[in-house]
């Protein structure tokens, strides 16, 4: 494996939140006693993976997988309930707020929607001088103006546009903008949450050059979440395949791809569709996504698995090392019932 | 030989204050029993007013102004509005995007369709509901006598999806027109709600109109494709040619800017600019300005579809 250390590392992390609401709420009558009874959406469940400099993770699932509050983790907007997090070797879950300057400079996100994360009443030159002035308190209004016109040119909007309001751009105007913002304290790692979902296919492809042309330029390392399978295929590195919050696999792009091992991940990639292939057959998988709430024993996929037995049911399975460098939580996988 | 469906030189406008837009500039393609056709494109290429205007759904301000819409044989699109309503959602039934929004959240599963059975044929409710309970078996819906008491917020998104093609499929329609089904759900559950609808086609001999922006899907579901750009259909044809050797270069651009269609890694092909607003939309040929292949002719005179062999139409000078 890559003897460089990892730029990030998440070990074991839990992310539950508590929606039982007030008092009364959680308090039932059961067997003659009063109990308090807390509901939590189990978001997500010891987590571990790690990303190496320069590479692109994409995080990929459903709906609901919790793929988005794993970023939100990473970058401190929640604090996780156990586990930690690391950042170039130094701990980073546990920080104050003054303590979190310094990442907050390395760390940057990208959001989804251009419509919504960029703030309607300011110009692209507040938006992109705010954290500039923020982070560099001794920079002055040139500087700064440079370094906005430098970033501008980069993200490929017109810096003579600097002036404009977030409504005179298109959408993928906009999330250049907003790469932009995400770029202009020069930061090492970026998290980008469906950075593409909302463009049309011709602006997708786009943006996802763009994305591609800036790592190599500015020597980033990215984290990628998405649901769109061929752009992780198109991007990736490395990918990790979330299910109810459980990492099921963790593999090379190519031997994701090519060598699918956990039952789940199959039926993923067989769900995409491909221009120009005629139907191939697509795995069916039973039933439907439980709820984060209620999460089932054992396996957190056992109940949808068409190998699934009764240990499945009863024991979780612990991610393992196969022999071509991939992880891979499964039991069917570790004693070989999962078959080509 | 005349066609189930057949939209001649539809004309779309929208009048606004400063003058009418186009919104739909000369559509035109045929639908036969059991067939499966795509329309393609990008947001505002108008995909979904041609959808809408089969079944004169296009509200004020927009109108048709020109062209026919024939339907087994008559023409629709001159229909009053009760004229309407007796082929709208009952021999033409369409799916909208949103499952979560089409749907009263207040009336339970059984009620919105025991309603709708009702507005079209006269039966009793309890027949109404046996006809329900058939379709929901019909679009594989576990436990479905439970389901028609169920309210839609105890469904899932692909569960509601399902629930409304049965609703759709209440009074036996010779065409859906299905406006972007799966965009708001998951590749798995899009995966299965297109083998169903696929089926469905097959099995009840139904016509399938299916508007959305993903080719790929529409490469593996549809045997024809329109693709449109700015109001026009810019490309028609079977969709294994299109899709193979597409003729038209935004089709071609389209297609090359879909990840998965080049090898992983090298950059993909991208087309340059965007769609022009409809307020706007450039002479002669409306992707000019995009074009790798422009010519000065493309800039003075509008192409018009044309035979391009392997059974392509494409409306393209250079070409």
């Amino acid at each position: 494996m890559n003897t460089e250390q990892p730029l990030v590392t998440m070990d074991n992390v839990v992310k539950h939140f508590d929606i039982s609401g007030g008092l009364l709420d959680q308090l039932s009558f059961s067997g003659g006693k009063f109990e308090l009874e807390k509901t939590t959406v189990k978001a997500v469940n010891n987590v571990s993976l790690f990303v190496n400099k320069g590479e692109t993770l994409s995080v990929v699932g459903e709906s609901g997988c919790g793929k988005s509050t794993l970023a939100r983790v990473i970058m401190g907007l929640y604090p996780p309930n156990s586990g930690e997090v690391r950042y170039g070797g130094e701990r980073i879950d546990n920080l104050t707020h003054g303590q979190w300057m310094p990442f907050r400079k390395k760390m940057q996100m990208i959001f989804q929607d251009p419509y919504a994360s960029l703030n309607p009443r300011k110009t692209v030159r507040q938006t992109l001088e705010e954290p500039l002035r923020f982070h560099n308190p001794g920079m002055t209004g040139a500087e700064a103006g440079d370094k906005i016109a430098d970033v501008m040119e980069k993200v490929g909007v017109d810096p003579a546009w600097i002036t404009r309001y977030p409504h005179e751009f298109s959408g993928g105007q906009r999330q250049r903008i907003s790469i932009a913002r995400g770029l202009i304290l020069d930061p090492q790692f970026i998290v980008a949450d469906e950075p593409v979902s909302a463009l049309d296919v011709s602006i997708q492809a786009q943006i996802l050059n763009l994305l591609m042309e800036l790592r190599e330029e500015m020597d980033l390392t990215y984290l990628f979440i998405t649901h769109d399978l061929s752009v992780v295929h198109h991007i990736s590195s490395r990918v990790a395949v979330l299910y109810l919050g459980t990492l099921c696999e963790l593999a090379s792009a190519h031997d994701l791809f090519y060598e699918p091992r956990h039952p789940y991940t199959r039926a993923l990639l067989s769900a995409i569709p491909r221009v120009g292939e005629k139907k191939a057959k697509h795995i069916k998988l039973k039933g439907e996504v439980p709820t984060p709430v209620n999460l089932p024993t054992g396996c957190v996929f056992h109940g949808r698995c068409v190998y699934a037995d009764e240990r499945c049911s009863r024991e979780v399975p612990e991610l393992r090392e196969l022999d071509n460098g991939g992880f891979v939580a499964c039991h069917g996988v570790e004693e070989g019932r999962v078959m080509e | 030989m005349s066609h189930l469906l057949e939209v001649n030189d539809l004309e779309v406008k929208f009048a606004l204050r400063f003058g009418d837009i186009t919104a739909i500039d000369g559509a035109g393609f045929t639908l036969d029993k059991g067939e499966r056709l795509g329309l393609v494109g990008e947001s505002g290429a108008g995909k979904s007013v041609t959808g809408f205007s089969i079944i004169n759904l296009i509200s004020k301000p927009g109108y048709i102004s020109r062209g026919s819409i024939f339907f087994e044989g008559k023409e629709i699109s001159t229909y009053s509005d009760a004229q309407m309503r007796k082929i709208r959602g009952n021999r033409i039934s369409m799916i909208f995007q949103d499952p979560m929004m089409t749907l009263n959240p207040v009336f339970t599963i059984g009620y919105q369709m025991v309603e709708t059975v009702l507005a079209h044929r006269k039966v009793s409710k309890a027949q109404a509901r046996a006809i329900a309970l058939e379709k929901l078996k019909k679009v594989q819906i576990p436990s479905p006598e439970e389901r028609l008491d169920q309210y839609p917020h105890e469904l899932s998104g692909g569960m509601r999806q399902r629930i409304i093609i049965a609703i759709s499929l209440l009074v036996d329609p010779a065409i859906i027109i299905a406006d972007e089904p799966t965009t708001a759900l998951d590749v798995t559950i899009q995966a299965e709600i297109m083998d169903l609808l696929q089926e469905l086609c097959e099995t009840e001999k139904m016509g399938l109109i299916l508007i959305t922006h993903d080719l790929g899907v529409v490469s593996q579901v549809t045997e024809k494709i329109a693709v449109m750009y700015a109001g026009k259909i810019i490309e028609y044809g079977p969709t294994d040619q299109v899709v193979k050797s597409p003729v038209h270069p935004y089709t071609t651009g389209l297609i090359g800017s879909i990840p998965g269609s080049i090898p992983p890694g090298e950059d993909l092909k991208q087309i340059p600019g965007m769609m022009p607003t409809l307020t706007n939309i450039p002479e002669g040929c409306a992707f000019n300005p995009r074009c790798e292949l422009r010519q000065d002719i493309c800039t003075q005179k509008t192409p018009v579809l044309e035979d391009k062999g392997n059974g392509i139409m494409a409306a393209c000078h250079m070409k």
